[in-house]
């Protein structure tokens, strides 16, 4: 019995060692070419999750009441024939700065107790490159990611084809990552 | 109610979107940002041995949840608060697309343009698919879309945001005015 316990063990011990490795490298690839890391340490059962559904939610009745998954409304703003669309996002910001510097200043925790954490983002030639390509494609196709999902929710169910093109544009980036100016 | 159904003015709109960005550090420190979840479907179904969708897609699960309150959201907007009116937009615009041909303002996109026959005609594959194709591929390789760099980027002051905020209104600037007028006669 012992000697079966202590095989056990001896598998075990390289397994363990494995996994420490893989989340180590997981963050590591994980961040790559991202704004968005989930920066919570806490492991929580998944119907947690529900209440970023809610804000989702709220996300998408504002997206489709103030038409900022107009296609026409995208052309406007690329036309400068209208604010409407710099007034959202420079408001947006502005609120988003404000409450990022108030979460730094009074060191505001999660409703878990966790803190907060902001990683500062490097710079590389992919903003440039891949920013232009980007918005060659927000102006055709009259969305960027977020509007994507709530055009196809408002009965556009063609766009369900842009956004597996998207999904494939981004396979193909991540195929061709090392090959690319970065 | 007749109120919530009138196209809602940036300064409710703005100001809502900018705090999604404390709503959702604060509900689990998460930062913004909706084009990882074309990767992360990528690492999901088909990471192909690529280094880059290789990681553990499932503690970012969240953030299909975040998207699919997306799509329930624009569903309970389109079905509850519709507003009967088409899209008011400035009246050169209307000149301009007219004169390729779009004139039906009755949903957010040009029928004309997104509909499953248009799929069918050189211009609607350059518009749907060439354009897709260049959202996910450009955001990725920009490292984030106009919710991660432009709205939570901005926020927290990063300057590599701002490099990337203004090549999105570069291209689109492009694309609008000096590409596009071609793709439509197409």
């Amino acid at each position: 019995m012992q000697t079966v316990s202590q095989h056990i063990s001896s598998i075990q011990q390289p397994v363990a060692e494995t996994n420490t490795t893989a989340v180590n490298a997981d963050f590591e690839v994980r961040s790559l070419d991202t704004m968005c890391v989930n920066e919570s340490h806490k492991v929580h059962p998944w119907w947690y999750n529900f209440k970023y559904m809610i804000v989702g939610a709220v996300f998408g009745i504002v997206f489709v009441k103030a038409e900022v998954i107009s296609w026409f409304r995208i052309q406007e703003m690329f036309r400068l024939q209208s604010f409407h669309m710099y007034g959202i996002i420079g408001s947006a910001v502005i609120v988003g700065m404000i409450s990022v510097w108030l979460i730094k200043k009074f060191n505001i925790k999660t409703m878990y107790g966790e803190k907060i954490e902001f990683h500062p983002k490097k710079f590389n030639k992919g903003q440039i490159y891949g920013g232009l390509l980007f918005g060659l494609g927000w102006a055709m196709t009259g969305a960027c990611p977020g509007p994507l999902f709530a055009q196809i929710g408002t009965g556009a169910f063609v766009v369900i084809v842009v956004l597996l093109s998207a999904i494939a544009g981004t396979w193909t980036y991540g195929y061709f990552r090392e090959k690319l100016p970065h | 109610m007749e109120f919530l159904k009138q196209p809602w003015p940036w300064y409710v709109a703005g100001p809502i979107i900018g705090l999604i960005v404390p709503a959702l550090l604060i509900l689990g420190n998460k930062h913004f940002g909706i084009s990882a979840n074309l990767r992360h479907a990528c690492a999901a179904c088909f990471p192909a041995n690529v280094k880059f969708f290789k990681y553990d897609w499932k503690k970012e699960a969240w953030n299909f949840f975040f998207v699919g309150g997306i799509f329930v959201g624009a569903i309970i907007a389109s079905q509850l608060l519709a507003n009967p009116e088409p899209v008011k937009v400035n009246p050169k615009l209307v000149a301009e697309i007219g004169s390729y041909g779009i004139n039906d303002y009755s949903s957010m996109v040009p029928k004309q343009i997104f509909s499953l026959e248009s799929l069918f005609t050189l211009r609607g594959v350059i518009l749907l698919i060439g354009g897709g194709f260049l959202v996910g591929f450009g955001s990725r390789y920009a490292g984030g879309c106009t919710s991660g760099h432009s709205i939570m980027g901005l926020s927290d002051l990063q300057w590599p945001s701002l490099v990337a905020t203004v090549m999105f209104m570069a291209g689109g600037f492009l694309m609008a005015n000096l590409i596009l007028p071609f793709i439509m006669k197409l």
